[in-house]
């Protein structure tokens, strides 16, 4: 499956008085990986909830495919930054949620891809921190989603879980093609996986930075910490390099 | 007594009483408590009366169980069944508004429908709260057994201590108590299998715990 273009034209949201997203333009390509940052409250967290279909489009317009996402989007997927596991169900009931019943042979295939196969039949709550997130890494890929929605997924590993969860989470994305938005705190992260950084800033884009480095990007790269800096740099506000 | 039957028969008709009134009032409990929890609609209509109605001790309505359902197996049970039902009511209702919404909005972006929705994340998150309501339930559940069995009956465990009195047989009346002791304990231990069997993710998350 290909993953799907999003189109947004002057996408305005609200929260009662509290505009959340302001006139956002923004399009992603088929199959790009797209990273949003930006600090608490900007609106990154609504930009997801509209992709997925959890929130009514209020005003402007927001295309997937050329047509617009009407109710639900079902051919996304999301993760969350807690892993939200069903804890009264096994790890492969849960990889199986909502997934039809014919597909059900995909359940131990995203097992097997993150590495969890062996713990099929355990309880979730016996998991630790960094494998939840693959279980739940596991659940966003079973169905093969066209658009994979990830609302900093990462957040709460350590950062070693983190690093290894990164790669996986690049290597499962250029498998699948799929169309990838990622919500994230950190600067590094987004660079690491994305095709594309953007800053939201007062629900608007306030930086948009290609990233044309080769997969695996390496951290300790020139290139990579020049970037990485250019948009810490942006997001505290500073015009020129800090000493 | 034992030989004669009359302790066996006794404990065996408390039992039942027990056991049939819990059921009654349980169940109705649950399905009112599920229903408000499910339907704003029906919570409208009728949670204030249930609330209102809760407010009343269920055994100040004694007097009027027996005008209406006389003194007999009926009105015992009903007295049981009216213990019962308001631990179960609110228990449900609280434990069906305090799942977690983040599971509820992760079923529906996995696309489950309202009727899976409620199967699969709505119900089972609301089961711890219904079981703690199970066993209130089950503590009014003796007590309104007692009072029955205290006011007016011809078998059961409170008649057996009622009519020991009459003959000051001390040894009885302690023997009743302690029989209720034992059925408390009896119907405790079954709560817990009910936790155990319901909730199978429960032990081994306290066994396994890293």
């Amino acid at each position: 499956m290909k993953g799907v273009r999003l189109q947004l034209r002057r996408l305005t949201h609200r929260y009662g008085e509290r505009v959340v997203l302001r006139d956002l333009d923004l399009e992603v390509t088929s199959g790009e990986f797209l990273a949003v940052i930006g600090r608490s409250g900007t609106g990154k967290t609504t930009l997801l909830r509209l992709l997925a279909g959890l929130e009514m489009v209020q005003e402007g317009e927001l295309l997937q495919d050329g047509a617009p996402i009407r109710g639900l989007n079902r051919r996304a997927r999301m993760m969350f930054q807690d892993s939200r596991l069903l804890p009264w169900e096994r790890v492969a009931r849960n990889v199986g949620l909502g997934l039809p019943r014919d597909r059900a042979d995909r359940v131990a295939w995203a097992l097997e891809r993150v590495g969890l196969a062996d713990r099929a039949g355990d309880w979730p709550t016996i998991l630790s921190g960094g494998q939840r997130q693959r279980v739940a890494l596991a659940r966003a890929l079973a169905l093969d989603p066209a658009l994979l929605l990830l609302d900093e997924p990462l957040g709460a590993l350590d950062a070693l879980t983190r690093i290894e969860m990164q790669s996986l989470v690049e290597a499962t994305w250029q498998e699948s093609r799929s169309t990838a938005v990622l919500v994230t705190h950190d600067v590094e992260e987004a660079v690491t996986l994305a095709d594309r950084v953007i800053v939201l800033e007062h629900g608007q884009v306030s930086l948009q930075r290609t990233i044309d480095l080769a997969r695996p990007r390496l951290r300790d790269s020139p290139a990579f910490a020049t970037l990485a800096q250019d948009i810490l740099d942006h997001l505290l506000g500073r015009t020129c390099p800090s000493i | 007594m034992t030989a004669s039957g009359e302790l066996p028969i006794n404990v065996a008709v408390s039992a039942r009483r027990a056991v049939v009134g819990l059921l009654l009032g349980g169940g109705l409990g649950l399905t009112l408590g599920m229903l408000n929890g499910l339907s704003g609609r029906s919570e409208r209509l009728l949670d204030t009366t249930i609330q209102m109605a809760r407010a009343v001790p269920h055994l100040a309505l004694i007097p009027l169980i027996i005008l209406w359902l006389g003194i007999g197996e009926t009105a015992k049970v009903s007295l049981v069944a009216l213990g019962v039902v308001f631990p179960l009511y609110i228990n449900t209702l609280h434990g069906l508004r305090s799942v977690d919404p983040g599971l509820i909005e992760l079923g529906r972006v996995h696309g489950l429908g309202q009727l899976e929705l409620i199967r699969r994340i709505v119900l089972p998150g609301a089961l711890p709260s219904i079981l703690v309501g199970v066993r209130y339930g089950l503590g009014l559940m003796w007590l309104g057994l007692i009072v029955a069995e205290t006011i007016s009956a011809d078998s059961g465990i409170g008649y057996m201590a009622m009519n020991a009195r009459e003959f000051l047989q001390a040894d009885v009346v302690v023997l009743s108590i302690l029989l209720y002791a034992a059925l408390g304990k009896g119907a405790d231990a079954a709560t817990r299998f009910l936790e155990r069997w319901l909730m199978p993710w429960r032990p081994v998350e306290a066994a396994n715990q890293p």
